[in-house]
């Protein structure tokens, strides 16, 4: 084995690699071959940082150089300056968005600071098509230390005592469910089934496990089955996720070339394999039923619980269903030990979570922090702030099944608790950060058009309810709503969530509840004043002119598609309202700043 | 590819594989770590500066020091004193020993790295690196 004196760390994460991380590895290595430097510096691709959105990411190690935005052409530079000279190359070093400053090692950058990882631990640190280095790293010792030291009470017991609970969005104590799964015992069978159906808008943190670190969640199934009574594995993942899949079914069959899968695991007699199911990507087939019945190749419907899986599952055998994340928690809680997890997070939710950072803010990426890291910590030191300096005014958690929150709940510790209280949900982990450009109403509206369309129909409530909900939300953004309007709205809010059959519904009107406890005055502003506070909503916004500042220069008038606009050369011109399509031209088109949005 | 037939067998293949992500691992907790950089120029080696690095890469597996990582870098601008090596301390300043043959490496270890001692043939540093520039 060749004795590596540094290490190049690319990034071969989705989002990386859509942005020619390969080409960069590629020319790095033609260059360390041409330099006769291929034995002393190791070059991998990695899974993904979390960092993406300054992809394509490059790492250097041991020096810890955090390299982003890397072009294939700067292969040159880094070899020549860094790898060949000890160099760092500053242009490409990551600059603060507050200081401007360069930041010459990922140690000091405020986005890693604040963070913990243990779900991602191997993430973006190992070659994620080489099980030697995710063995390198502790993996399948948990599964060893089980299978030779433990009985399947004994790993019951210890993952009751770590606290962990289900990262798929419900929070249920993943302990207590595998203890159901292992005392129910229909037909010979049972089943472990890993939840990789990741339907949020906006979330990514599954994908980002399968692909970085797939061993972890083999392992962790492993466990599961052994625990539970269960020798099947399935894997309900997502056909648009083909890197995921591809890395996942790599890591299964090298695990099972070192017999670390399948038959007679590391001679303990324990027998355990896993499959692949594909899901063609729909929210619902998330829900666990409605995924079971889409395994047996049935509607992706869901049904009511009970039976829960436990009791009635795939095929009708005990099933255990459980996500990615939750999974991945699961060989540290075992190779450190229940009582070191539980020391980590809040009273009542234990250990990290990780979440995916979109919308107005710097630092866009996946993240994973201890439970009860306050929001505030994320937006504004791991998040780097809103973008273009702008005021924060709503965080949207829990994906279409959550709400909003504001900047009164800025320094509530997050966990699964804090969340609902404060109106919203932990959900998968999807996080959606907004400024004061933001309109609430038009939020609520994305949330329920998706809802709309991913309601499987079955039940009317959501059927039927989610679309009457649309199109109020829809009158109000065109200026059209009452105030009868907002308290429809609320009311048929509370009957779509008491009797919608499966969750998708029963959570569908959380964005609209939550956004009018906290933005009431928003809706009142687009039903009373027809204004959209955050000048979002076409319809309601009125472009005038202000003469002081208008110099007649017609400019405006000359771009009008519709003739809205009136006035003689060098006195002020008027634009009428009725006759304006809000289309925007003038607004552009007016060199002196004249005409205003309102 | 072999199978692994027990818990023993993976804990050796592990420890087998450990080297391979050790100085990764090293570098994520680059805060205690010793830094040591050998100039691997074309004069570097010619005055023996691969001797110099492999004397230190064995030197540092024999007595079990393990927060030190080894990196090479290019010249140094001292060539009238190669080999040179500049060796990083946690929290202190980096410091260059010039005419580093590889039985200096010892002393160097025994006294410098293990105890902070100074040891003759360090040369005064004329220059800024990047980071301090900062
Ligand atoms: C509409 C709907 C969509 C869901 N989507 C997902 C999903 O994409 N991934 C997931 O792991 N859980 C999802 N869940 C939760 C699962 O039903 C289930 O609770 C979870 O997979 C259990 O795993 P855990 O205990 O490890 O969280 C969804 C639930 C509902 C109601
Ligand atoms: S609540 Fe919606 S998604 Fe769930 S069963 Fe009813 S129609 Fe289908
Ligand atoms: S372009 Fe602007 S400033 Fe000029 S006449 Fe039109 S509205 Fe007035
Ligand atoms: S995909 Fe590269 S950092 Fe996320
Ligand atoms: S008012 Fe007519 S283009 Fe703007």
């Amino acid at each position: 084995m060749a004795n590596y004196k540094m290490h190049v760390l690319i990034c071969g994460g989705t989002g990386c690699l859509s942005s020619g991380s390969k080409a960069i590895a590629d020319n790095i290595k033609s260059l360390l071959k041409e330099n006769n430097m291929e034995n002393d510096v190791q070059v991998l691709m990695t899974g993904c940082f979390g960092f993406c959105e300054k992809g394509p990411i490059v790492k250097i190690l041991p020096d810890n150089t955090f390299y982003t935005e890397v072009k294939p052409g700067d292969a040159k530079l880094i070899v020549e300056e860094h790898l060949i000279k000890g160099r760092k190359v500053d242009s490409l070093l990551y600059k603060d968005p507050m200081t401007k400053k360069h930041i010459s090692d990922s140690k000091h950058m405020d986005f890693y600071k604040k963070q913990m990882r243990i779900a991602l631990r191997n993430c973006g640190f190992i070659d994620p098509d080489k099980i030697e280095e995710y063995i390198a790293r502790e993996g399948y010792q948990a599964l060893g230390k089980v299978l030779s030291e433990m009985t399947p009470k004994d790993v019951i017991a210890e993952m009751k005592e770590s606290g962990l609970r289900g990262r798929g969005g419900g929070g249920f104590p993943t302990g207590l469910k595998w203890e159901f799964a292992s005392k129910y015992n229909i037909g010979e069978q049972k089943y472990v089934v890993c939840n990789a159906d990741e339907g949020d808008p906006g979330a990514f943190m599954d994908r980002s496990i399968l692909e970085g670190d797939p061993h972890s969640v083999i392992e962790a199934m492993s466990i599961c089955g052994y625990s539970i009574g269960a020798t099947k594995g399935l894997v309900y993942i997502r056909a648009e996720y083909p890197l995921a899949i591809e890395r996942l079914q790599n890591a299964i069959s090298s695990a099972r070339e070192m017999g670390l899968l399948g038959k007679d695991i590391m001679g303990s007699g324990f027998d355990f394999d896993i499959e692949l199911k594909y899901g063609a990507g729909a929210f619902v087939c998330g829900e666990e039923t409605a995924l079971i019945h889409s395994m047996e190749g049935e509607r992706g419907e869901p049904t009511t619980k009970p039976p829960f899986p436990a009791e009635s599952g795939y095929w009708g055998k005990t099933t255990n269903v459980n996500n990615v994340e939750t999974f991945a928690n699961i060989p540290v809680i075992i190779n450190k030990g229940a009582n070191w997890f539980n020391k980590i997070g809040t009273e009542k939710s234990k250990g990290t979570k990780v979440f995916a950072l979109a919308g107005k803010i710097n630092n866009v990426g996946l993240i994973e922090v201890p439970m009860g890291t306050t929001l505030r910590e994320v937006i504004f030191d791991i998040g780097g702030g809103i973008k273009n300096g702008k005021k924060f005014k709503s965080a949207q958690t829990g994906g279409p099944s959550g709400g909003c929150l504001t900047e009164k709940d800025l320094d509530v510790p997050i966990d699964f608790d804090n969340l609902v209280a404060a109106g919203s949900m932990m959900g998968s982990g999807g996080m959606i950060v907004m400024d004061e450009d933001d309109c609430m109403v038009s939020i609520a509206k994305f949330y329920l058009d998706f809802t709309v369309d991913e309601s499987c129909g079955k039940c009317t409530p959501c059927r039927v309810g989610t679309k009457r909900l649309y199109e109020m939300l829809d009158k109000i953004t065109k200026g059209q709503g009452t105030m009868d309007d907002l308290k429809k709205l609320k009311m048929l809010s509370g009957v779509i969530k008491d009797t919608a059959l499966c969750g998708l519904g029963q959570t569908a009107p959380n964005p609209v509840l939550s956004t009018l406890d906290n933005f009431w005055d928003e809706y009142v502003a687009h039903v009373v004043d027809k204004r959209c506070p955050a000048g979002q909503c076409t319809a309601l916004l009125q472009y005038v002119i202000d003469p002081g500042k208008c110099i007649g220069c017609t400019a405006c008038a000359r771009v009008c598609p519709v003739g809205a606009i009136s006035g003689k050369v060098k006195t002020a011109h008027v634009i009428d309202q009725e006759k304006c399509i809000k289309c925007g031209a003038c607004y552009d088109a007016c060199k002196f700043g004249a005409i205003e949005k309102k | 590819m072999a199978k692994i037939k027990s818990l023993d067998e993976l804990k050796k293949l592990r420890e087998k594989l450990q080297n391979k992500v050790e100085l990764r691992e090293k570098g994520e907790n680059v805060d205690d770590l010793v830094q040591i950089k050998i100039a691997m120029a074309t004069c570097g080696i010619a005055a023996g500066a691969k001797d110099t690095m492999d004397a230190f890469i064995g030197k540092l597996n024999e007595k079990n020091i393990k927060n030190a990582v080894i990196t090479q870098t290019g010249c140094m601008g001292y060539c009238h004193s190669e080999p040179t090596v500049e060796i990083t301390l946690p929290g202190k300043e980096a410091v260059v020993f010039g005419n580093v043959d590889a039985d200096k490496t010892e002393e160097i270890i025994e006294k410098y790295i293990k105890n902070g001692e100074l040891v003759d043939g360090i040369i005064p540093v004329g220059y800024t690196t990047i980071e301090e520039e900062k």
